[in-house]
């Protein structure tokens, strides 16, 4: 199956990084010519926004001036009336298409085009008609979702594009409390921005030492790093469009390129897989979800594994 | 406010029932419903004597559709919302945007509630789901303080239901894979957390070690009792500390706030534990009605009781306090 064809995009930062290194990170991204589109934003936190705020135009301006597709994500859980209202701001003042990732943008975002972020439940194609008809016209699907169900729903809604989460530690949960301040003896509430001490998120290890989750503020996120690099043709078989990136704390625009060279057919996925472990090291790889099982797990390449079911 | 109770079995339902339930929540025995564990839930039989069984009492039943629809099985789902009205269901509870869709659409008089598992925390989310499917009721996310409430009520153009009793979701429900991320199975799409299947106890000199799916959830002392290893419930190891990283194995309790959760306007108090036995659901059932009704100087001795029945018996008011976060 010809993956050529699909798209790179990378997703918005998930932690909390130094404003200035935030910018100069997509500084540097605008130069890396494998990035088709870019969506960015605070999705976890709403107490980081004015990390970034300040930097958020000249970010958007250079990326779209290097000719990448820029998009807003809005955020995963909105609780708090200022909250509420910095969503309902960003859907209706930006200039830039918004990627919906709660219910709320989406209910402001009817018969505008739109995207729809990881953080919307869509686990059929019944959801993904519904969301289409009202304007959406790529969905990122949620990192849980075995290949056979994005197969079918892909297959449910013709006419949309469908982003896969194939590079980064999963997004697994959002809480109210914040398990990361709290384990640097604060709470939400006072928090004092600890999380901005982890660039690339605080580990969580098992009484037994295993490697098991990583704390990201109020998101919980995998130790392992998922990467669907020998599922690219399955994917593309599938009827996916766009792989999504999500940042780590390591160089990105590399990952992205090797990500390019495996869908190019220059390098094969084993290489491929080789590359990113020397460019994001000591962190084991995952992508059992999208085979159907625990989402921890590494399934070794199998012809089986690579069919996309009928 | 309503007490709404749970039931797993037809005798718990009929439990709730005597006990004082204003309405009774179950599910069809599959993945259709959040608590789709072995022995627990109903035929289609059993939802039938039961509702009527309801009915006869002026009790209402409530049938949980809380999963979303795998795709490519999305008939399971529709077959189990067409069955569940045409039994009588006095609600269905439902969080996969499509199941809603299609019960507005073939089941325009059928009272439809949103599943705690469709996440809307804020008055354009809730708003949303009223305006696209005629949603009655919603189910609101153990995410909100009881002043985020009391703001929320005046906002929104439908009920809402909280969670007063039971189980405590420490991460936002209908948005936790972590059950999956260890064992391949998760609420979402099977309708388990944390499953027993996965579940190993083995000791370890003189401790207890609690697994799910080969993590270390836990290891208790010999002096400790060894509790069940819900992932977000135990202890784990973060920079130099052992400690319970999320939350400690406690249950909500939300009775010390009834009073001010009336005032801001929820029409409903849900207490969960679907997979509880019947003797749990008549007793919690008959204390929190007896609370109800109760003075708030009357209520903390007929709640003390009912407290050591509680998961690690220590109860949490989890995000309806402030200081929780």
């Amino acid at each position: 199956m010809d993956a050529t064809k699909l798209k790179l995009t990378l997703g918005p930062v998930p932690y909390l990084w130094d404003g200035a290194a935030w910018r100069d990170f997509y500084f540097r991204i605008a130069d890396c010519a494998w990035i088709d589109a870019v969506t960015l934003g605070e999705v976890v936190c709403s107490k980081r926004i004015h990390f970034i705020q300040p930097f958020i135009d000249s970010v958007t301006a250079r990326l779209a001036e290097a000719g990448k597709e820029v998009a807003l994500a809005s955020m995963a859980m909105v609780t708090l009336e200022r909250e509420a209202l910095l969503t309902r701001r960003l859907v209706e003042a930006s200039t830039w298409p918004i990627e919906a990732n709660d219910l709320s943008a989406l209910g402001r975002l009817a018969g505008k085009p739109h995207l729809i972020g990881p953080f919307v439940n869509v686990y059929n194609g019944a959801t993904a008609r519904i969301l289409a008809a009202r304007g959406a016209t790529r969905i990122c699907l949620g990192p849980e979702l075995p290949l056979s169900s994005v197969a079918e729903i892909i297959r449910g809604a013709p006419g949309i594009d469908f982003e896969i989460f194939a590079f980064g530690r999963l997004p697994l949960a959002i809480s109210a409390r914040c398990a990361h301040a709290r384990a640097k003896g604060h709470s939400k509430d006072n928090c004092q921005f600890v999380c901005q001490d982890d660039p690339d998120g605080l580990a969580v290890d098992t009484l037994d030492g295993q490697s098991f989750l990583t704390l990201n503020g109020v998101q919980t996120m995998s130790h392992t790093c998922q990467v669907l690099l020998a599922e690219l043709p399955a994917l593309r078989g599938a009827g996916v469009t766009h792989i999504r990136l999500s940042p780590q704390h390591c160089d990105m625009a590399a990952v992205a390129e090797v990500f390019a060279r495996v869908r190019d057919g220059r390098i094969d996925a084993t290489e491929g897989e080789t590359r990113l472990r020397s460019i994001y090291p000591d962190v084991p790889f995952s992508k059992g979800f999208h085979h159907g099982t625990v989402g921890a797990g590494w399934v070794p390449p199998a012809p089986a594994a690579q069919q996309v079911p009928a | 406010m309503e007490l709404i109770c749970p039931a797993g079995t037809p005798s718990a339902f009929r439990e709730a029932v005597d006990a004082g339930a204003d309405a009774v929540y179950c599910g069809f025995r599959d993945e259709t419903n959040a608590r789709n564990f072995p022995g627990l839930n109903f035929t289609r039989d059993e939802l039938a004597s039961s509702i009527a069984y309801g009915k006869a009492r002026s009790v209402q039943t409530y049938v949980a559709l809380n999963t979303f629809m795998r795709a490519g099985a999305e008939t399971l789902w529709y077959r189990a919302a067409d069955d569940a009205v045409r039994l009588g269901a006095d609600a269905l509870i439902v969080a996969d945007l499509a199941l809603m869709a299609y019960v507005a659409e073939h089941h325009p008089q059928q009272r439809l509630h949103v599943s705690v598992q469709a996440s809307a925390s804020n008055a354009d989310a809730i708003n949303f789901l009223v305006r696209t499917f005629g949603a009655k009721r919603l189910v609101l996310p153990r995410v909100l303080t009881v002043a985020d409430i009391a703001a929320l009520a005046p906002k929104v153009a439908c009920e809402l239901e909280v969670f007063a009793f039971g189980g405590l979701c420490v991460m936002a429900e209908g948005r936790c894979s972590l059950s999956s991320y260890a064992t391949g199975l998760s609420p979402n799409m099977q309708g388990v957390c944390s499953p027993a299947s996965h579940v190993r106890y083995r000791e370890d000199g003189t401790e207890m070690v609690s697994e799910l799916g080969g993590y270390t959830i836990n290891r208790f002392g010999a002096d400790e009792p060894a509790g069940y290893p819900t992932l977000c419930k135990g202890r784990f190891h973060i920079a130099q500390n052992d400690g319970y990283a999320f939350e400690d194995p406690v249950s909500l309790d939300v009775m010390d706030h009834v009073d001010a959760l009336r005032d801001a306007g929820v029409t409903a108090l849900k207490i969960e534990g679907r997979q509880r036995g019947k003797a749990y659901v008549a007793e919690v059932v008959s204390r929190l009605r007896q609370a109800l009704a109760a003075t708030p100087e009357q209520r903390p001795a007929l709640l003390a009781h009912l407290r050591l029945l509680s998961e690690g018996q220590r109860t949490t008011a989890g995000a309806y306090e402030k200081k929780w976060r």
